[in-house]
């Protein structure tokens, strides 16, 4: 595992002017069990960084942490040159409709179709009632989120209903809907763990190439330690709510990896 | 060679407490039963009354088809502007009853409390006070029936918008949606088919409420069948209770297909 090192969780991120995301010192409990200890680190803009751990590390609370989907305990992020936990609720919402955030289990609207899904990315931007559903959106909206649907290859499902689809579909569907954001900087909580391999590796690449050719930022979480040291430039392992490593995915093999998990 | 097992008993037994509370139950029910006066004898002896009444309500008479039917339709009016209006109205008070939308927990408790005493105070009653309000008639039957169905419908909106798959909601709240728009996008579509069916249900509700609503003055056809029972016209009242059946089993059946094809 050349190139790892491990770095103390409770320094301060050095902030450059290209960085996008500094945590510094994130800490939450729920209950008496204490699930990010103090983690630290920042994410240069453009750069794709992956988040590994075992279940229970602390990798989807710690993305949720970042957007205040989960209040924080104690610490600071500082998110697109904002800081994140000073913000008021208008503040956030204005913050949240930069960053696209995929889920792994894709969190569509099942009952509505996958043009009117897709338009939700709008939600932020748009005027009140205007990304609601695709049958009242302006036609630029219902245009622009038809060209988000093409560009993962699904305009011609775009009347589906999300509950009909496919899961790499649909993974696809909630991948358009962050781009209709026109996101900065891209969050990713295990986008393809419910896929099957051939389908994950297949959304995976897709993703990773929009997100390449936007010069996008990206912090994805992943189970799949080949995916991580093959579509991020960073790796990131948590143990215990802690960073145990921290080093470029290029010297990294997942053997060494796998080790982090014992 | 060993015994095999012993399964547990087959049922538990109840400890001292849940005992002395099944006695207790069992005791208060012979108690009511007392309370309601009620009469095997009475009963028995009530059974050719109820033979000779079924008698002269055959063959049910036709001679007032005509305005029988005005007020059947009277009825289905006043049950499904009643219904209609009220599912409108319960929506927005049962968003605030929802505890996760609600913006406000004083706003949440109060949204409750509102709807608990409109569901709690029977029909008949808002029928009478609307009576008093707005005068004898269907519009007194109709708000009753949106009040009624403000306190049914927001209840069952409500929980069914608290039932509602939190994923997609905490999606829309990563995009930077406000708390409208994952009401609408989010929320409504994933409670649809039970509100569908709570409407439905409401609908088959008020037209039975509506027949009953007559009787104190707010239109409909129950004041038609108040007046042939008190004129001893039972050949009449049978035509009404038959135009009552078939309405009622109409609307249950057009609701059941209803049902069937937008959930």
């Amino acid at each position: 595992m050349s190139g790892a090192r491990l770095r103390a969780t409770d320094a301060l991120p050095a902030i450059t002017a290209g960085t996008d995301l500094a945590v510094g010192g994130v800490t939450k409990r729920f209950g008496a069990t204490q699930v990010l200890g103090g983690v630290t680190f920042t994410v240069p803009a453009g750069q794709a960084v992956a988040l590994i751990g075992a279940n229970g590390a602390g990798k989807s609370t710690l993305l949720r942490c970042c957007l205040r989907l989960i209040e924080p305990d104690a610490g600071s992020v500082r998110l697109l040159g904002r800081d994140v936990r000073g913000l008021d609720a208008a503040g956030l919402r204005a913050l949240r409709t930069e960053i696209g955030f995929v889920f792994q289990k894709h969190n569509l609207v099942g009952r509505l179709s996958a043009l009117s899904n897709v338009l939700h990315g709008a939600l932020g931007r748009a005027a009140f009632g205007n990304a609601w559903f695709q049958s009242l959106a302006p036609q630029a909206l219902r245009e622009e989120a038809m060209d988000c649907l093409a560009r993962v290859g699904l305009a011609a499902i775009a009347d589906r209903r999300a509950d009909r689809l496919s899961g790499g579909q649909s993974q696809r569907v909630a991948i358009a809907r962050a781009l209709m954001q026109r996101p900065r900087m891209i969050f990713a909580n295990e986008p393809v763990a419910s896929l099957d391999p051939a389908a994950g590796e297949e959304v995976m690449a897709l993703f990773l190439d929009l997100i390449r050719r936007q010069r996008l930022t990206l912090l994805f979480t992943s189970h799949d330690l080949a995916h991580a040291i093959a579509f991020a430039d960073r790796v990131i392992a948590l143990r215990a709510g802690a960073i145990v490593l921290d080093a470029p995915a290029a010297g990294l093999t997942v053997t060494g990896l796998r080790a982090l998990y014992d | 060679m060993t015994e095999p097992p012993r399964p547990p008993p087959r049922f538990e037994q109840p400890s001292l407490p849940a005992f002395a509370a099944y006695l207790a139950l069992i005791a208060f029910f012979v108690v009511s039963l007392s309370g309601t006066g009620a009469s095997i004898s009475d009963f028995v002896s009530g059974l050719p009354q109820i033979a000779r009444l079924v008698g002269e309500m055959l063959p049910p008479s036709t001679a007032r088809l005509g305005p029988v039917s005005w007020a059947l339709l009277e009825t289905f009016q006043m049950a499904f502007v009643g219904t209609v209006i009220g599912v409108l109205l319960s929506v927005p008070i049962a968003v605030l009853a929802t505890r996760h939308l609600s913006p406000h927990p004083a706003i949440y408790h109060a949204a409750r409390t509102h709807i608990a005493f409109f569901r709690t105070v029977p029909d008949l009653v808002w029928a009478l006070l609307f009576v008093v309000s707005v005068g004898l008639g269907p519009f007194a039957g109709t708000l009753a029936i949106i009040v009624d169905k403000i306190g049914f419908c927001g209840r069952f909106f409500a929980e069914a918008m608290e039932e509602a798959e939190r994923g997609p909601q905490e999606a829309l709240a990563a995009i930077g949606a406000r708390r409208s728009a994952k009401v609408a996008c989010a929320v409504l579509p994933a409670a649809m088919p039970s509100f569908v069916a709570t409407s439905l249900f409401s609908l088959e509700k008020a037209t039975r409420s509506s027949v009953i609503l007559g009787l104190v003055g707010a239109g409909g056809i129950g004041i038609e069948l108040k007046v042939a029972m008190d004129l001893f016209s039972y050949d009449e009242a049978a035509t009404i209770i038959l135009a009552i059946f078939a309405l009622v089993l109409l609307v249950e059946r057009a609701s059941a297909w209803l049902r069937a094809r937008m959930i």
